[in-house]
């Protein structure tokens, strides 16, 4: 193998509570190839989150660090684009205006107007979005604005496309489509991607590697698990298929037998929204969204 | 085939009769249960209090007479907008005199200086309404360009919003009566001008207006621009947004519905503070004007203050709904 396109080398990540440091992650190595689909999947409260934003940039490691392309990885930026779980576009600008947002922020010196605005059509055409492009994010449903979150990532033309339970507030019928969207898109753009998931079967059928983490705390990466499906890949032509249902078993050995969740930490999945409300008076500082939920399993 | 024939043919023969039958079934059914709501019940209201307050009004008796019920604030009413015109009128004649007189002049001396007076009667009820609102929208307006700045520097900085907030705590009850001879005084003291652009009363009123009314404002739309999404903040990270394009493109209109909020109370407020402000500080407005009355004591003079309170109460409720309709036409949220 080439030399890794992102490197997470010996990451440590601690938090500060009243009492005394935390520590959420350790020892967390992951080397990620160009083009590489890359899964992150663990119970509720394991990390992930933590790992994702470190590698966006919205935390700092307290040990080992983080490097994309032999640079140093320590503030946010668009080539590391993030596609958050509840599409996150702003509420008051429409569709078209959310993705330009970005593209004029990216693209202001290299591209011109006629460029730019062809960029923005060209990605929306891409999440088949472009027939809703003077429509508010309330005006459109959760699958919808969810796409036009993507495209927006997209258009930022990111080394890594970074996904935080991109479709975990989806409906199953709407999730597949968009499954099957990104599953595309990732395959004619080939980027890199790194996807958080609770989702066993998203995992499997859109993955070139699954990475499992252990429970918190001090989490690390337990288990890897290559996906050598070819591509491109039918949900309906895997279902049965005896690899499919072999990965299938590998993840929720690992996630059931192996890494059996406490029982009292079920109520930790229903608690999620309401941590993310609970930090909202201090939205300053990022770092508080996952010490608070990495907090309520320990 | 044959019945589909018919059915065609009636739906084409009822056409007219089939639209008749909706009219009347909106107007008769959701439509009038729906009036009823929102005109019927809220009249109701209003005859049932008038009809409380003129058999009340009778039995209070001051020193200047009887306290006045709905039929004599009518008439008192009528009597202002009378005076109000006959003043016009006045106004009208004393200018077309002196437009004659220096016509006249002129001709006899075509190099004569002439001029035209103001005409020196009193304001009448009407002009006051007119000098309280002008005086009211700039406090008001004073208010906004100090707060809203203000406000999204607080919510934006934790240090500056801790070192500011006891302040903000404290100065927010005081009461417009307290600040009034504070105001005076140094009005007085620093606004000193040969040819003043406006009067020290105006001044006096409406910076006790702005002392009292900026808080609502300061506080709401500090809190809305530190209540912004966190998801949304951490994609203006991810987007490295300069700290301008920041404020203007994810702060400012994710506080507008706050922002709005907070100025419709501070305009509430001002309009209050305003009418305490003029009658303790003698300056021009509907304050003056229930001061002067009281001081007055004609038989007249209850009545007259009477139609001043309403009038105040419908103009603060007419400045909500004007100020409900920007926010209609600005907030996202509407």
């Amino acid at each position: 193998m080439s030399k890794p396109h992102l490197e997470l080398t010996n990451v440590q990540m601690a938090f500060d509570t009243k009492d005394g440091p935390f520590v959420a992650l350790e020892n967390v190595d992951l080397k990620i190839r160009k083009g590489e689909f890359v899964s992150l999947i663990g119970h509720s409260g394991c990390g992930k989150s933590t790992v994702l934003n470190i590698v966006a940039g919205l935390l700092q490691a307290t040990r080992g660090g983080c490097v994309l392309d032999g640079h140093e990885v320590n503030t946010p930026g668009p080539e590391r684009a993030v596609v958050f779980q509840n599409h996150s576009l702003m509420p008051w600008l429409t569709v078209y205006e959310n993705v330009e947002l970005a593209v004029q922020q990216v693209f202001k010196k290299t591209m011109s107007k006629a460029e730019r605005k062809e960029w923005i059509l060209h990605n929306l055409k891409l999440v088949n979005m472009d027939h809703a492009l003077d429509k508010r994010p309330g005006e459109i449903s959760g699958g919808m604005a969810q796409r036009v979150g993507i495209a927006r990532a997209l258009a930022m033309k990111p080394s890594v496309l970074l996904m935080d339970e991109p479709f975990g507030a989806l409906d199953a019928l709407t999730r597949a489509h968009l499954q099957d969207s990104l599953m595309k898109i990732q395959q004619d753009l080939n980027s890199t991607v790194i996807m958080i998931t609770h989702d066993v079967d998203e995992a499997v059928l859109l993955s070139d590697r699954i990475v499992m983490m252990t429970n918190g705390p001090a989490a690390t990466i337990g288990e890897e698990l290559r996906i050598e499906l070819p591509r491109p890949r039918n949900r309906v032509a895997l279902a049965d298929h005896p690899e499919y249902v072999r990965y299938r078993q590998a993840v929720l050995s690992f996630l059931y037998e192996k890494q059996t969740f406490p029982a009292k930490g079920e109520s930790t999945e229903e608690q999620k929204p309401q941590a993310r409300d609970e930090t909202s008076d201090q939205p300053e500082n990022a770092v508080e969204t996952g010490k608070d939920r990495v907090l309520r399993i320990a | 085939m044959t019945h589909t024939t018919t059915l065609n043919q009636a739906d084409s023969l009822s056409q007219g009769q089939r639209w008749l039958r909706a009219l009347t079934e909106k107007v008769s059914g959701i439509n009038l249960a729906e009036a009823g709501r929102q005109l019927l019940l809220p009249a109701i209201g209003i005859v049932l209090f008038l009809a409380f307050w003129h058999a009340a009004a009778p039995q209070v008796q001051t020193s200047l007479g009887a306290f006045p019920g709905p039929a004599q604030v009518m008439e008192q009413t009528g009597q202002l907008w009378q005076e109000h015109s006959n003043q016009r009128d006045r106004a009208a004649q004393f200018v077309t005199m002196q437009e004659k007189r220096n016509e006249r002049i002129l001709a006899e001396n075509p190099n004569a200086e002439t001029k035209i007076r103001d005409y020196p009667g009193a304001p009448t009820f009407i002009d006051q309404i007119f000098t309280s609102l002008g005086t009211v929208l700039a406090g008001f307006i004073l208010a906004t360009i100090i707060a809203v700045p203000l406000g999204i520097i607080i919510g934006l900085n934790r240090h500056f919003s801790a070192a500011v907030n006891p302040l903000i705590q404290v100065f927010k009850p005081v009461s417009p009566l307290a600040w009034l001879p504070l105001v005076t005084m140094v009005v007085s003291a620093t606004y000193v001008s040969d040819d003043p652009m406006f009067e020290k009363s105006f001044l006096t009123s409406m910076i006790t207006v702005t002392l009292c009314s900026l808080w609502p404002t300061l506080i709401n739309t500090s809190v809305g621009v530190s209540a912004v999404n966190p998801d949304l903040l951490n994609v203006s990270k991810v987007l490295r947004l300069s700290f301008w394009t920041h404020v203007r493109k994810v702060v400012l209109p994710s506080s507008v519905p706050m922002i709005f909020t907070g100025l419709r109370v501070s305009l509430g407020i001002a309009w209050m503070v305003l009418i305490a402000a003029e009658m303790l500080a003698q300056s021009p407005g509907l304050g003056k004007f229930v001061w002067d009355e009281f001081q007055n004591g004609s038989s007249e003079s209850l009545s007259r203050i009477m139609v001043a309170v309403l009038a105040i109460g419908f103009i603060g409720f007419l400045l909500d709904r004007i100020m409900l309709l920007i926010q209609k036409k600005v907030a996202w949220n509407e």
